[in-house]
């Protein structure tokens, strides 16, 4: 096998695996969709935890921001909220074309304005570091899910639906699962040009230490700007999907934080911190594990996930690429070769 | 030879106690100046002034005749003014190559250059960096694996990627082995005389900052004991007597 | 909006009513605060079950006022000798392997334990709502204007009782002494032969204990769900951030404002943003106080 082929070849299966999963296994197409979706969580918490050294506990907030606008666009244009409220929240249908303009521009929206937010908010809370910061983001994030339940315009407690897919049954299922799909490699791909680059050497650079890179002339605070502004833009799509998806939107769904919230920074942590397979990994494993705790312990599955996080934080931080990584570290790129340890610095040779 | 760094009347003092008294001394364009004084004397603070880290209580400091008393240090630091720290700061789970082509200097950076790609040029210098202080065949190291000294030599490196006009150095020889501190000292005179880079330099080996320095300024209690070229301050009674302990 | 403060112009008695039952609850919030601060100050672990221990510690005396028929009041001690034994047990399960970590592991090992202890309450006793009733009577002051249950008065005394207690044994007691030895430098407490194993172990279920107290209280003067916990928790933090780790009359201080501004802001602005309010409030709050010292180039540590 040479280099290039052992290089495409995981892609090519991914995307190969990726695009047929609906038609082989159909009865589990929603789960699957789930799976992007639980990456795409782990790779945006990854770039700000991971990558930066920010542990963030509300992302969930750009989530939710995603959830709601695109339904919320959809009433707008097309019945209002009076109708809305007039067939006693019952699911209204609109036409193909209506339902997916109306969706496309409330992603549209819904992006600006978790960008926005998270450019806005970024400026003050980035400011924060360590615990400080995550705890801030864990107050953000309750904050936007309590406010969207006393909200009336969304819905408030009782929550509003998303009008009917326009089409088969299972369409919804098939045609989320390859919008979160695209997302997901979209963002794959997006960040791994990221890291490759100056953006990547300096988010790693304010993650070992963030006053040598101020020292440095490193401009922190706009990159930690921007990085929060990925993740918030990737994360509002992934929950315009999510939320039309489920159909319903309320604050449980749009902002989740003892769920979704949490999930994201396990799984990148499940996977390896600060790499880029690491939450791809992290999030199928443990989307895996969910969904058989879903199965077989029924009623328990939320005690059995409470339980794994204590267990994998408490005996397995490093996470599985870095054990992998302590393992064979030549094969990341690490040139450890004793020689070069134990090399000599010489200042005299080289004039 | 017009001063590149002026410091006039700068005083900080932490809750009560004064680690900065008026201090004024400059440094010359293109020389290497000293700052010596015992532990505790405030040079370490100085620098701290001088760059930013902490705001001053009263007093100037003036790079290139622009007054940076109020500046951060990261915009003082993308004017030309670099320090290095005495405990040594480098990025602990970057390679020794990374840690050098994210120093590259950062004005004018827009979100075009964010986002670029490192130039062959950065990597070349980076390395021709790096051999220059002898870490060449460790680049590929996690700077955090390296030990004190040889991270006290990356982070030289580093600065000197950043291409500083004046660089402050905090001790650059404690710590480094001492066969290499002969080369060392000759490897800063190179940095002054072949890449033209102003440095101060605060040293706590004498020996090292007598060959190294044309002008010292000495510390004592936060305030500026003596000046002048190393001879005399090897010979001023009042230096003797603030190492000795004697007041 | 407008009206209700305009009402809270005209009519100045809601007011008074509005900071007498904020500054009731407060001291409750104030319990667990100093919990926190005690674990944070001798630990250095920022626990997040903080909330779900006040929530389990109403369990405790909502089972045995409903099902053992014991007056609520009785209960308070059970409430924090069952918490004490779970805190116990968590340190010496979970919690030890995390002390002397990163901060950002004990939050998230914290937060899993606190996840885990919510659904196990969300499984054994029912997502409903619970009280537990006292049965004391209700106060009337100026023509009937203000009303106080004698429940949260007697909470408010005991909450302070039990703040008292706990300042005394940490001063005066030789095991408190070890305590604040250990908080202030945990090598050099080893080293003169203080056991911190069992400083931390018996820090960790104090602080469990004294959450079971504030539960207690919390039960009989409001209510208890198995969500509450991070409510909690979160407003504590708030407390200890405002008031310093170590300052015990800063935190009754913060604990009785917090008590009263969330108070009126859930009159001002409809109690159904009042969660919103709290939680807003401690963003807020850290970033002023980052934004303050940023001035001086520091950041909060």
């Amino acid at each position: 096998m040479t280099d290039t082929t052992r290089r495409v070849l995981p892609y090519a299966l991914i995307g190969i695996a990726g695009l047929l999963a609906p038609v082989i296994a159909p009865a589990y197409v929603i789960q699957l969709a789930l799976l992007w979706m639980m990456v795409l969580f782990a790779l945006t918490w990854d770039l700000c935890g991971g990558q930066m050294g920010y542990n963030s506990f509300g992302n969930i907030l750009f989530f939710g921001i995603g959830c709601y606008i695109p339904a919320v666009m959809q009433r707008e244009l097309f019945y209002g909220l009076e109708e809305y409220e007039t067939v006693k929240r019952q699911v209204s249908t609109v036409s193909s074309s209506e339902y997916f303009t109306g969706f496309a521009l409330g992603m549209a929206l819904a992006i600006v304005i978790a960008v926005a937010v998270a450019a806005v908010l970024g400026s003050g809370i980035l400011g924060l570091r360590g615990h400080y910061f995550a705890i801030a983001t864990l107050g953000l994030g309750i904050a936007a899910g309590e406010i969207a339940s006393g909200w009336e315009y969304i819905g408030a407690g009782s929550g509003m639906l998303a009008p009917m897919y326009p089409g088969e049954a299972n369409a919804r299922g098939i045609f989320f699962y390859y919008l979160l799909f695209l997302l997901a490699v979209i963002c794959f791909f997006t960040l791994k040009w990221l890291y490759a680059g100056r953006f990547g050497l300096a988010i790693n650079a304010i993650r070992d230490d963030e006053d040598k890179a101020e020292a440095m002339g490193i401009h922190t605070t706009r990159y930690k700007t921007v990085a929060w502004c990925v993740s918030a833009f990737f994360l509002a799509l992934a929950g315009g999907a999510f939320g039309h998806l489920n159909n319903f939107i309320d604050r449980d769904v749009a902002f989740p934080g003892a769920t979704f919230g949490v999930w994201m920074v396990l799984m990148a942590i499940l996977g390896g911190k600060g790499t880029i397979w690491g939450p791809v990994i992290g999030a199928t494993v443990f989307h895996v594990t969910q969904e058989l705790f879903w199965t077989y312990l029924f009623g328990w599955q939320r005690v059995a996930l409470g339980l794994l996080i204590v267990v994998i934080v408490v005996f397995f931080p490093v996470g599985i690429m870095g054990w992998l990584r302590e393992r064979w570290p030549e094969k990341f790129g690490e040139r450890v070769d004793v020689e070069a340890r134990t090399a000599p610095v010489s200042l005299g040779e080289s004039r | 030879m017009t001063p590149i760094l002026e410091v006039s009347g700068v005083t900080k003092s932490f809750g009560g106690v004064v680690a900065n008294h008026n201090i004024t001394l400059n440094v010359p364009e293109g020389s290497i100046t000293g700052l010596i004084g015992p532990n505790g004397s405030g040079k370490t603070t100085l620098f701290n002034s001088i760059v930013g880290f902490h705001p001053i209580d009263s007093g100037s400091v003036t790079f290139e005749e622009r007054d940076i008393s109020r500046l951060r240090v990261a915009d003082v630091a993308r004017l030309g003014l670099l320090r290095t720290f005495q405990q040594t700061r480098i990025y602990g789970k970057m390679s020794c190559m990374q840690n050098m082509e994210i120093s590259v200097p950062h004005t004018h950076e827009g979100l075009r250059t964010m986002f670029s790609k490192y130039p062959p040029e950065v990597t070349e210098r980076a390395e021709e960096l790096l051999e220059f202080v002898g870490l060449y065949p460790k680049r590929h190291l996690r700077a955090g694996e390296l030990s004190f000294g040889q991270q006290k030599l990356l982070e030289l490196a580093m600065a000197l990627m950043n291409g500083p006009k004046l660089l402050l150095l905090d001790e650059p020889t404690a710590g480094v082995n001492p066969v290499l501190i002969n080369s060392l000292i000759d490897r800063l005179k190179r940095i002054n005389s072949e890449i033209g880079i102003t440095l101060f330099v605060i040293e706590h080996n004498m020996r090292v900052i007598m060959d190294l320095a044309v002008h010292i300024y000495c510390l004592a209690h936060g305030q500026l004991l003596a000046e002048g070229p190393p001879d005399e301050i090897r010979t001023d009674q009042r230096v003797i007597n603030a190492y000795l302990g004697a007041h | 909006m407008l009206e209700n403060l305009t009402l809270l112009y005209e009519a100045p008695i809601l007011s008074v009513q509005l900071l007498i039952d904020g500054v009731l609850i407060g001291a409750i919030f104030a319990l667990a605060a100093y919990g926190m601060a005690l674990v944070w100050g001798v630990m250095d672990i920022i626990n997040i079950a903080q909330g779900e221990f006040v929530m389990l510690g109403g369990y405790v005396t909502f089972l045995l006022a409903t099902h053992a028929g014991v007056h609520p009041l009785l209960t308070v001690p059970a409430a924090a000798a069952a918490l004490f034994i779970l805190g116990w047990l968590l340190y010496r399960l979970v919690v030890f392997r995390i002390v002397g970590k990163d901060m950002f592991i004990s939050i998230l090992a914290t937060f899993g334990i606190s996840i885990l202890l919510q659904q196990l309450a969300n499984e054994l006793f029912g997502a409903d709502v619970q009280t537990a009733e006292s049965g004391l009577g209700t106060l009337f002051f100026a023509d009937d204007m203000i009303t106080v249950e004698e429940t949260k008065l007697v909470a408010f005394g005991l909450a302070l009782a039990v703040g008292g207690i706990l300042f005394l044994f940490l001063r005066q007691s030789r095991l408190g002494q070890a305590i604040r030895a250990t908080a202030q430098n945990a090598r050099a407490a080893r080293i003169m032969g203080i056991n911190t194993d069992r400083v931390y172990a018996t820090t960790f279920a104090l602080n469990a204990a004294i959450c079971g107290a504030a539960g207690s209280l919390v039960v009989m003067t409001w209510l208890i769900h198995p969500y509450l916990g991070l409510a909690y928790t979160l407003r504590s933090f708030m407390i200890v951030i405002v008031a310093g780790l170590g300052s015990i009359g800063g935190v009754v201080f913060a604990s009785l404002g917090l008590g009263a501004a969330e108070n009126f802001a859930g009159f001002i602005l409809g109690t159904e943003y009042q969660a919103a309010f709290v939680f807003s409030l401690l963003v807020v709050i850290l970033v002023w106080r980052n934004f303050r010292l940023s001035r001086q180039r520091k950041y909060l540590k």
